[in-house]
């Protein structure tokens, strides 16, 4: 079994005990322990269950690295699925649930998959669920989802806070191991400003635990020493646990710090995403072990070597009592070495080397542990838990047979380089033959603006794995990263290391090397995604032969660990399979983040109400005081309508627009673009931007037009007033008033640099209020000042002066087809006129309109609406709005490409009115279907609904739409079916439903 | 996450901070040319794997917007000048020969 021992356990503190739950039941910890060393701690070793097999799985790891320790952890507002109980540490009242299994994980139905493996092969489901056809959206799909994902989504909303943090630094170290603190140490005194990150609580790496001793100093004394002596330097900043979570283009760096994570509460804070500008940037970010490919590797109890002597030293914690070692290199006896000594059974240590190990093994040999070289292991017994191994030859399977008994396995099959944060950026591999390895290519690097390299990767990171190697390389590596960030460099030399001599590990990338199908089939790659050496290989025969198409196919290194453990494995075998040498098949692409980082760090504060800012208008509060209801408009908010107590919204809109049309109606028009060109050369400029002339206009006048792309198609709508000689008020569209201002700003700096013009966006600095309907005069009148009437302020003129204390520049045009005056007001005066206007129109039953009722009468005047009519594919002439095209002028943006052979084509889709037989509302979008059926074997098609209203004027429904031919074949009658295959006959119209001849609005 | 330098106000502006606008030096084509002409100006683009030219804007600073010479590979940039000329300027054209030998784009060499 695994327990706690008596003694040992640097990081815990034994006075400090700590309760928590783990699925419903109540254990207990230590201070400092991680969640993954308290279970191990009370022998819960069974931990979860892997993604598509259903098989039981034990923690392997005790690090980032961990692909089976995945848990549901905390409950309600701070609940989150797939958290590695590895980098989890324990905190008073954490609750954990394991992951994967239905009804529990002792005892999971969906284990069936296991016994079914031998049908489940690699693109089982990709071969499987194709045919029928039909079948997929109906049974597989919704089968499979109910069976597939990790976790659980969160049933309530996050109440945790986030943050972002922006930080420039010369230089950033990532890794707080015996490289890192080094590298800063180093960097220390060279003037530069200098950041220091560890992604774990404590600093120190490896070091704690693989040397007791850095020449005579013990290790933990050495890393405090160099901790204290950083900690003097004002330029320095430390932080632990923090992840290097990417590295990108020109030294941006993310830095994912978790702050209470550890702790009970929840206050400030939980994570903080760290977006630094870095001049220079220091991977010095260790190795990561890899687990051997034997018969079985996946049983609980079977774990890294390295992380069973961290559990022994860091946490005392013995993961059973007779564990059995497993290696191909010298650094696994180390473990063997820390068992002994803290009184646990190693059985046995199997070496897959024929010649064995060098100072380590014949240290572990002298402290009598029976050592076998050149053998391997070919069966695992227990299912839940190791019992017993069978060991063999190591290059035939059938000979020197053994079974020796073991509740643990101990594996190593070499070290790989944490190479991650130096590859996300550009930065190249080389393969290492001998110590069987892909390691950072120091020539080349990650390059950044200056077209230098900006990532220098150090140590153990950089493919060292001997400490005097290491010490040697980070001198190295930290100088030419301070140079390159314009620091000072001194001369002190590293103190010599004296490794112990290690002799080099052997690749063996299956055990036992004749190894046959069967045993391939129960030899894991990748634990949590159920991937074993005999998926990589049909891969590979089936022709995904590239590492990136076999990993999808099988879908190696992308569970949550993304390949962390699996990849060099795996990629072995493929090019094993494929008689390819690993350099030649390469490595998938390495991309940030380094480990999964929380969704609520990405967004940091930009939540709620901070989520994005919401523009007002100047009368937006009496809006919601009315109790509007408001819609968003771009940023805005715009009332939709101001429905009355017990009224629906849809009445609501009626309401208003029948007083508007018999009346008097206000609508809050603030949000209408407001450009003011102006200039020697502005109406040269307006003739280029807009279809129609400008610059023939006159001062006082008003005129609409259409901005059309150079693509031809239409952008924005609007109305243009000329206000002296060379300046032009150009009003757009609300949601496009930023984007038509950058239009002309694009064009005026870019291509016509000399024209003399000059664009103010005006939009915020007026409220604008369109007074509209049969009553509207008057109420002008009523305030008085301005003379508004039919001859001194006629039909698209404008005016400026007085009216009543304000000071107003009144426009009479109408989107309403009423009598109708826009008058603009400075901002600051927007909400004292509006209130005005509410109560001197009280005689007349002054209504205020919401977007919605604007919309409708405009439809009901068949005047279109940018996003409604248009949607980007749609040029003014198919909207019979050639009145609107100057044929007089040279050229205008739109011009040439409205020449095209398909835009001058008399069959396109044109703007027509359409009524229902049966007065019915048209389903907005719904196309009409035509004779025949396109080459796809589709419906044809001939057009289709753009804007669809009841009309409370008509008293029926009304649509425009796009129809082919459209205006040619008015009283025709077409059909529109809709979702619930009933069809809707209607007949083509006039777009113009209201007042055809305008007489309403010339008044 | 690119970093250039806006040339017009001379501040190092994070790619954050800036809009990108496409190629640049393309000459706009109206009424009377031909349709290769005009689907070259609409359409066609370089995509280089190399030296390139581009336009960016610094939409929230100066509103400036200005032209960026930059390897799409290593991510180099060569220089930022001014929108408003028909070519690069020839210092940059020469730190580019210096770094890329026997360089071409379009017209510029």
């Amino acid at each position: 079994m695994s327990k706690r021992l008596g003694v040992g356990g640097q990081f815990i503190d034994r006075s400090k005990p700590i309760k928590f739950q783990f699925n419903g039941r109540r254990f207990s910890g230590f201070k400092g322990d991680t969640l993954a060393s308290a279970l191990l701690a009370n022998d819960q070793v069974l931990i979860g269950r892997s993604f598509k097999y259903h098989r039981p799985r034990g923690i392997v790891s005790s690090g980032s690295e961990e692909p089976n320790a995945l848990m549901n952890l905390g409950e309600n507002e701070t609940f989150e699925p797939n958290q590695r109980a590895t980098t989890t540490e324990l905190f008073e009242g954490l609750t954990a649930f394991s992951q994967n299994h239905w009804p529990s994980l002792n005892f999971d139905i969906g284990v069936i998959n296991n016994y079914l493996s031998r049908f489940l092969p690699a693109g089982f489901y990709y071969k499987m669920f194709i045919h029928p056809r039909p079948f997929w959206k109906y049974i597989y799909e919704p089968f499979i989802r109910q069976s597939a994902g990790l976790g659980k989504a969160p049933s309530v909303k996050d109440t945790s806070d986030y943050e972002h943090f922006y930080a420039f630094y010369d230089l950033v170290i990532i890794g707080g191991g015996i490289s890192g603190l080094n590298a800063a140490l180093t960097a220390a005194e060279s003037g530069l400003k200098i950041l220091i990150m560890e992604q774990n609580s404590e600093w120190g790496g490896r070091c704690l635990v693989d040397f007791p001793f850095i020449n005579e100093e013990p290790g933990l004394k050495y890393i405090s020493r160099i901790l204290s002596e950083l900690r003097k330097y004002k330029n320095v900043t430390m932080r632990s646990r923090m992840m290097g979570a990417g590295v990108y283009d020109h030294g941006y760096l993310l830095g994912y710090e978790r702050l209470n994570d550890h702790l009970s509460t929840n206050e400030g804070p939980r994570h903080r995403l760290w977006r630094i500008r870095a001049k220079q940037i220091i991977t010095a970010t260790g190795a990561i072990e890899r687990p051997l490919s034997f018969p079985g590797n996946d049983i609980p109890g079977i774990m890294l070597a390295s992380a069973v002597r961290d559990y022994a030293t860091n946490f005392g914690v013995a993961v059973g009592d007779k564990v059995a070692i497993f290696t191909n290199n010298d650094d696994a006896y180390r473990t063997a070495i820390t068992l002994h000594e803290i009184g646990v059974t190693v059985p046995v240590i199997i070496d897959a080397r024929s010649s064995g190990g060098g100072e380590l093994a014949h240290h572990a040999k002298e402290l009598g542990i029976r050592v076998e070289n050149g053998k391997a292991i070919s069966k695992v017994f227990g299912q839940k838990r190791v019992k017993a191994v069978t060991i063999c030859d190591y290059e035939k399977s059938d000979a020197n047979k053994e079974k020796i008994e073991c509740d643990s396995i101990a594996m190593s099959g070499g070290w790989s380089p944490v190479v991650h944060l130096f590859s996300h950026c550009g930065g190249k591999l080389k393969w290492d033959e001998d110590l069987a390895m892909f390691r950072p290519d120091k020539a080349a690097k990650p390059t950044s603006s200056d077209g230098l390299p900006f990532v220098t990767a150090v140590g153990s990171a950089n493919g060292f794995l001997l400490m005097n190697e290491v010490l040697i390389d980070t001198l190295d590596g930290s100088r030419t990263a301070i140079r390159a960030a314009g620091g000072k460099i001194n001369n002190k030399k590293t103190k010599e290391f004296l490794d112990k001599n290690e002799k080099a590990p052997e690749a063996i990338w299956i055990s036992p090397k004749d190894a046959n199908i069967k045993k391939r089939s129960k030899t894991w790659l990748d634990f949590q995604n159920d991937v074993k050496v005999s998926d990589v290989e049909l891969a590979a025969r089936e022709g995904f032969e590239s590492v990136e198409h076999a990993k999808r196919y099988t879908t190696l290194g992308m569970a949550t660990d993304q390949g962390k453990l699996s990849n060099i494995n795996g990629l072995a075998i493929l090019s094993s399979t494929l008689g390819k040498e690993i350099p030649r098949v390469g490595t998938t692409t390495f991309r940030p983040p380094y480990t999964p980082i929380s969704l609520g760090s990405i967004g940091g504060s930009a939540r709620n109400e901070l989520f994005q800012p919401i523009r007002k208008t100047p009368i937006h509060e009496w809006h919601e005081k009315k109790g509007a209801y408001m819609e968003p408009v771009g940023q805005w908010r715009r009332p939709f309508c101001y429905p009355k107590e017990g009224e629906t919204h849809q009445k609501a809109v009626e309401r208003e627009i029948n007083q508007t049309r018999s009346s008097l109606g206000l609508l809050d028009a603030s949000t209408l673009g407001k450009l003011l060109v102006t200039g020697p050369d502005a109406g040269k400029f307006l003739d280029m931007l807009y279809t129609n002339m400008m610059s023939t206009l006159k001062v006082g006048k008003c005129r609409y037009g259409l901005m059309c792309s150079e693509n031809g198609f239409l952008i924005d709508d609007g109305v243009v007033a000329r206000i002296d000689e060379q300046t032009w008020l150009c009003h757009t569209t609300s949601g496009g008033a930023d984007r038509i201002h950058s239009h002309m700003e694009e064009w005026l700096q870019t291509e016509w640099w000399d024209w003399k013009v000059y664009v103010a966006n005006l939009t915020e600095q007026f409220a604008q209020i369109g007074v509209v309907g049969p009553n509207a005069r008057k109420l002008l009148e009523k305030i008085g000042g301005l003379d508004v009437s039919k001859d001194a302020l006629g039909f698209m003129e404008w005016k400026e002066g007085k009216l009543g204390k304000y000071d107003a520049r009144i426009f009479r045009i109408s989107f309403s087809g009423e009598l109708s005056f826009e008058v603009a007001v400075p901002a600051g005066q927007g909400m004292a006129f509006w209130k005005e206007l509410i109560e001197l129109g009280e005689e007349f039953g002054v209504m205020p309109y919401g977007t919605e009722a604007l919309h409708v009468m405009r439809a009901e005047k068949g005047f279109i609406m940018i996003g409604d009519e248009t949607d980007g594919t749609v040029i003014p002439q198919d909207l019979n709005l050639t009145w609107a095209i100057s044929k007089k002028k040279e050229d205008f943006l739109g011009k040439r490409a409205q020449e095209r052979a398909h835009m001058v084509d008399p069959n396109r889709w044109k703007l027509v009115g359409l009524e229902t037989l049966d007065g019915s509302v048209l389903p907005d979008g719904a196309y009409s279907t035509a004779q025949g059926f396109n080459s796809n074997g589709q419906r044809s098609t001939q057009g289709r609904i753009t804007s669809s209203y009841y009309s409370p004027t008509l008293k029926r429904g009304i649509a425009m739409g796009l129809i082919l031919n459209g205006p040619s074949r008015e009283g025709e009658i077409i059909e529109f079916p809709k979702i619930d295959g009933t069809i809707i006959p209607a007949k083509i119209t006039s777009p113009v439903f209201y007042d055809p001849d305008g007489e309403k609005q010339n008044v | 996450m690119l970093i250039f330098t806006c040339p017009y106000c001379g501040i190092e502006a994070d790619e954050t901070e800036l809009t990108p606008g496409g190629e640049a030096h393309l000459k706009r084509f109206g009424p009377g040319s031909s349709d290769e002409e005009f689907e070259g100006y609409l359409f066609n683009r370089e995509n280089p794997k190399g030296v390139h030219f581009e336009r960016w804007r610094h939409v929230y600073g100066c509103g400036k917007w200005f032209h960026a010479a930059r390897c799409t590979l290593t991510l180099e940039v060569f220089g930022t000048y001014s929108a408003q000329t028909f070519e690069p300027p020839e210092e940059i054209k020469e730190r580019i020969r210096a770094k890329r030998p026997g360089w071409k784009w379009r017209n510029f060499s």
